[in-house]
């Protein structure tokens, strides 16, 4: 076994004596998680708890004519069975748009459907009882009267004039539309020496978190609060929109999260069915439980990536990269998702295409329109791994097309590590990162030369293999740029409390979340660290919002860069105020003394002084002892929030090896490389996890997953058997590496590391793949995912 | 509409219990709603995911398939009483070491399969320990931390 050596690695400048940072310190959290004693909010129980249950819509697009409730409501153990239109009148319906995406549109949403359902899935009826397979058994008796209306489905033909409108108050069908055009691309094509073109399909796909969406809320009408428990990645602002559309004061309301069973972007968003909760606990005064069960989150939960691009990619002979093009056309359901938009993944692929690169003349257009299928919205990587699949693709396609090897192509072109700051054609702007000395590290870490001449005596003995490389760029840290200014009450900013307990132990409440990533171990190191305890020492509460500073959460790689920041700026902090009291006690200048290992101790010598234990105890059991007019203050609070750069961009290059069965069609994947710069690294071991488990969830959306549709707008694979995700059996060894550009937009210098791995392994697979199959005269694979049948396809074979 | 219900006898973790349980409920189910031991999980309820992983009379079932009055004089454990007894520490041990968990909801079942694996006593190929957990999904990990976690101890036991 390879366990992270749990040393420090040296890879930052932050080496306090006893420094945590850049050590793979395990992660408090564990111990209890594999003995079966997470607390989930699928396990919460309150008392007098209910449970809700949902009818859904069979149908894409349908006018509710009729609701029955009357065989429902005498079922047994049947507390209400409440439709939209009664629902309404608690909850008040929402609009998921944002000022910044200029034009975007959308229709107001229900918690519940009224009048019309505009996709397979919409919840059209509560069921409230005191077992959930006693409310599945009343949804049973609900009858519904639909008129059938007819369903969009096509992104292609949406905005046809012959297309019905979906929502006629909105005019047509478009969401949102971005253009872009940077530079002179009809010249620098013009100029070109070659041109290689594609139309990339990408496969709507989901999370598909283990622990479905969960929600348990209580109205308790004696104090008049609300508390839902709900495994969320955004507490404080779940918190303001259950107040705003419940008509109650934010502060009435409080959001705990306890353990979370995967998210990944899939729970930072408001479902209806889960407002319709909420909102079902107000209306009956007890605690309301929803947990979605597997068939319906796959018809309730986002799906994404369902994108279509034209790309375009002109080239000289000598490999330099004249223009890029690109035409993005979306579906995203009936309703833009509430409140971050469905426009932001368009958004972003506009933003990232040829990110890596020196060119400055682009040309983009994304259009974002309604159909009636689930929504789709952000989900892990959030627009990347499409924008790199297309960038990354027309790169190997005009490599192949002007005989250059595809790593020399991008040597020729990637942004030069000494020429930041750097602005991309598309006006995104990069601090510093190290495109060259990546793919430097990962052809070494990959041995390139030598598995091109293993490929070759492979494809000698018939056997044809694949190497694909991609590299790429990352939003991560995002200030309030992303979506503060356009309107969304959703911090940029986050905290740390630190409390100095009586023990000389330290709490800190963290306004961001823990879902599995390690948020709670990171926020631990640094607290460790700047204070100046052992970690053992540290004990870190999260995921409540009546006891953590008011934050963001979980979400666009955020939490370590961000949270993190304000946890070490904390912890500096306590260290200042508890040396004064130290001080005072020891009639010492703070200045000259420490805290190390939980000691104060003389700064120069290391000689020791005294335990925190001592401190502590003085403070608060003995302050007559202490000077006249001292005060201590034990509770400090840092925050911090990116200023300098609206985001901060992260970068690497992912490779694949992998061997094509051409017979079958199957693909096996050998080796996959990742070589990665997210700055100063804290945890080796949770960055690296955080990239291979982002990378084989960006294997899924490229080799299995897919939300498979038919032209009337019925999911037709909405089980986990039909919908394939990665397992154990087909997922390769993954070889991470590191370079190390820290940001200076703050001292610890981190930038997130959540989703790289997710943004470039479709990518490296796709160009894999082609790598394969070229010489063998096959088409190019550009339609996610790349199934047995589509492998075979483009060979011809059927 | 009255769902039949059966009175059941079953001991799990050594704790013999007796229910009257409708004829239609899971074992998972029971065991999370009827006795509390939320450790096993609910993923897929269609004997796909893995995350309701028990043992049934020794045997590694999917607690979704079963149902509760299937297991009428039946012995089940959980991860709560495989955990309780100390057999798989160095499991635990080992998957905390190597970070092969991080919203842990698959782990329970993860590590009853490791255990059953590892029981046959020998060291796995990576291969086979792949092989074998394959009917468990984990979204976060990417599997591979869970291989050399289990490897680990396979090798570990081995030198004993």
């Amino acid at each position: 076994m390879k366990i992270a050596e749990d040393q420090p690695s040296g890879l930052s400048a932050l080496d306090r004596p006893n420094s945590y940072i850049g050590r793979s310190v395990p992660r408090p959290n564990l111990a209890r998680l594999t003995q079966g004693r997470g607390q989930y909010v699928s396990d919460v129980v309150l008392p007098r708890m209910t449970h809700a249950a949902f009818l859904r819509s069979p149908h894409a697009h349908a006018h509710i004519k009729a609701i029955d409730t009357a065989a429902a409501k005498k079922a047994p153990g049947v507390v209400a069975v409440v439709a939209g239109a009664e629902l309404a009148k608690v909850i008040t319906p929402w609009v998921g748009v944002l000022t910044h995406l200029k034009g975007i549109k959308s229709a107001p949403q229900h918690a519940i459907a009224v009048d019309r359902a505009c996709w397979q899935g919409e919840a059209v009826c509560a069921v409230v009882a005191k077992s959930r397979a006693l409310a599945e058994d009343a949804c049973a008796l609900i009858e519904v009267a639909y008129e059938v209306l007819p369903a969009v489905t096509d992104p292609e033909t949406a905005l046809d004039k012959a297309t019905p409108v979906i929502h006629p108050a909105l005019g047509d069908n478009l969401t949102f539309e971005r253009a872009l055009t940077a530079g002179d691309p009809d010249k620098a094509f013009a100029e070109s020496d070659a041109i290689a073109e594609a139309t990339f399909m990408f496969g709507r796909h989901t999370g598909v978190t283990n622990e479905p969406r969960a929600i348990v809320a209580d109205w308790n009408p004696g104090e008049e609060r609300l508390t839902v428990y709900q495994g969320t990645q955004a507490p404080h602002m779940m918190q303001n929109l259950f107040a705003k559309h419940l008509e109650l004061e934010e502060h009435q309301v409080r959001v705990i999260t306890k353990d979370v069973g995967g998210s990944f972007g899939i729970k930072v968003h408001t479902y209806a069915d889960e407002m319709a909760t909420v909102a079902l606990a107000k209306l009956l005064s007890r605690p309301v439980k929803f947990v979605a069960d597997r068939f319906e989150s796959f018809v309730s939960d986002i799906h994404a990536r369902d994108h279509r691009v034209k790309g375009k990619i002109g080239v000289k002979k000598d490999g330099t990269i004249t223009a890029f093009e690109i035409d993005d056309l979306t579906g995203i359901g009936p309703y833009s998702v509430y409140p971050r938009t469905s426009g932001i993944e368009a958004n972003q692929v506009v933003n990232l295409v040829g990110g890596p690169y020196a060119c400055p003349n682009y040309r983009a257009r994304a259009r974002v329109v309604f159909q009636n299928k689930n929504v789709m919205c952000q989900y892990r990587a959030v627009g990347h791994p499409i924008a790199t699949a297309v960038t990354e693709g027309l790169v190997e396609l005009a490599a192949a097309k002007i005989g250059m090897d595809p790593a020399g192509l991008r040597r020729r072109n990637l942004i030069a590590d000494n020429a930041y700051p750097a602005t991309a054609a598309s006006g995104i702007k990069f601090e510093g990162l190290s495109h060259h000395a990546s793919l430097d590290k990962i052809l070494k870490m990959m041995d390139y030369q030598a598995l091109r001449g293993e490929q070759a005596k492979a494809r000698e003995r018939g056997v044809h293999r694949g190497i694909g490389l991609a590299s790429f760029v990352e939003v991560t840290n995002p200030s309030a740029a992303f979506y503060g200014v356009g309107g969304a009450k959703i911090s940029a900013q986050d905290g740390a409390t630190l409390r100095l307990d009586a023990t000389g132990a330290v709490f800190v409440h963290s306004g961001v979340t823990e879902q599995g990533q390690g948020a709670e171990s990171v926020l631990a190191q640094c607290v460790a660290s700047s204070f100046g305890v052992n970690i053992e020492r540290v004990r870190v509460i999260t995921g409540d919002t009546d006891n953590t500073p008011y934050g963001g959460g979980t979400w666009a790689s955020r939490a370590a860069g961000i949270g993190g920041e304000a946890a070490w700026q904390a912890g500096k902090a306590l260290r200042g105020n508890v040396l004064a009291a130290a001080g005072a006690m020891l009639q010492a200048d703070p200045k000259t003394l420490d805290i190390r290992a939980g000691i104060v101790v003389d700064a120069d010598s290391g000689r020791e002084r005294l335990p925190l234990e001592e401190i502590a105890r003085v403070i608060y059991f003995r302050p007559d002892t202490l000077p006249p007019g001292f005060q201590a203050e034990f509770v400090v609070t840092r925050h911090y929030v990116p200023r300098a750069w609206p985001f901060a961009f992260t970068n690497g290059v992912q490779a694949s090896y992998l061997e094509v069965d051409i017979r079958t069609g199957a693909v096996k994947l050998l080796r996959h490389w990742c070589v990665e710069d997210c700055g100063t690294v804290i945890n080796p071991q949770l960055v690296d996890e955080q990239i291979r488990g982002g990378i084989v969830q960006g294997i899924g959306g490229a080799l299995y997953e897919h939300c498979r549709y038919d032209e009337n707008g019925q999911m037709l694979n909405a089980n986990l058997m039909d919908y394939l995700v990665p397992m154990a059996g087909e997922m390769p060894d993954i070889d991470i590496g590191h370079v190390v550009t820290p940001t200076a937009d703050s001292e610890l210098g981190a930038k997130g590391a959540g989703e790289a791995g997710t943004c470039g392994a479709p990518a490296c697979i796709m160009n894999a793949l082609n790598d394969a199959l070229r010489p063998l005269g096959a088409a190019p694979l550009v339609e996610m995912p790349f199934t047995p049948e589509r492998v075979l396809r483009a060979l011809g074979k059927v | 509409m009255t769902a039949r219900s059966l009175d059941i006898n079953i001991r799990v973790n050594g704790e013999d219990a007796s229910a009257r349980v409708e004829a239609r409920k899971t074992l998972v189910d029971f065991l999370r709603d009827d006795l509390s031991l939320t450790g096993t999980h609910i993923g897929c309820e269609h004997g796909v995911c893995g995350a309701c992983t028990v043992r049934l009379d020794g045997a590694v079932v999917r607690g979704c398939l079963v149902l509760a009055v299937q297991c009428d004089c039946s012995t089940v454990e959980t991860i709560e009483g495989i955990s309780d007894s100390g057999a798989i520490a160095d499991l635990q041990l080992a998957f905390r070491e190597r970070n092969a968990l991080q919203c842990g909801y698959c782990t329970p079942g993860m590590l009853i399969g490791a255990q059953e694996l590892l029981a046959r006593g020998g060291v796995p190929s990576r291969d086979a320990i792949r092989e074998h957990l394959s009917g468990n999904y984990c979204r976060c990990t990417g599997y591979q931390a869970i291989v050399d976690a289990i490897e680990s101890v396979a090798q570990a036991r081995a030198a004993i």
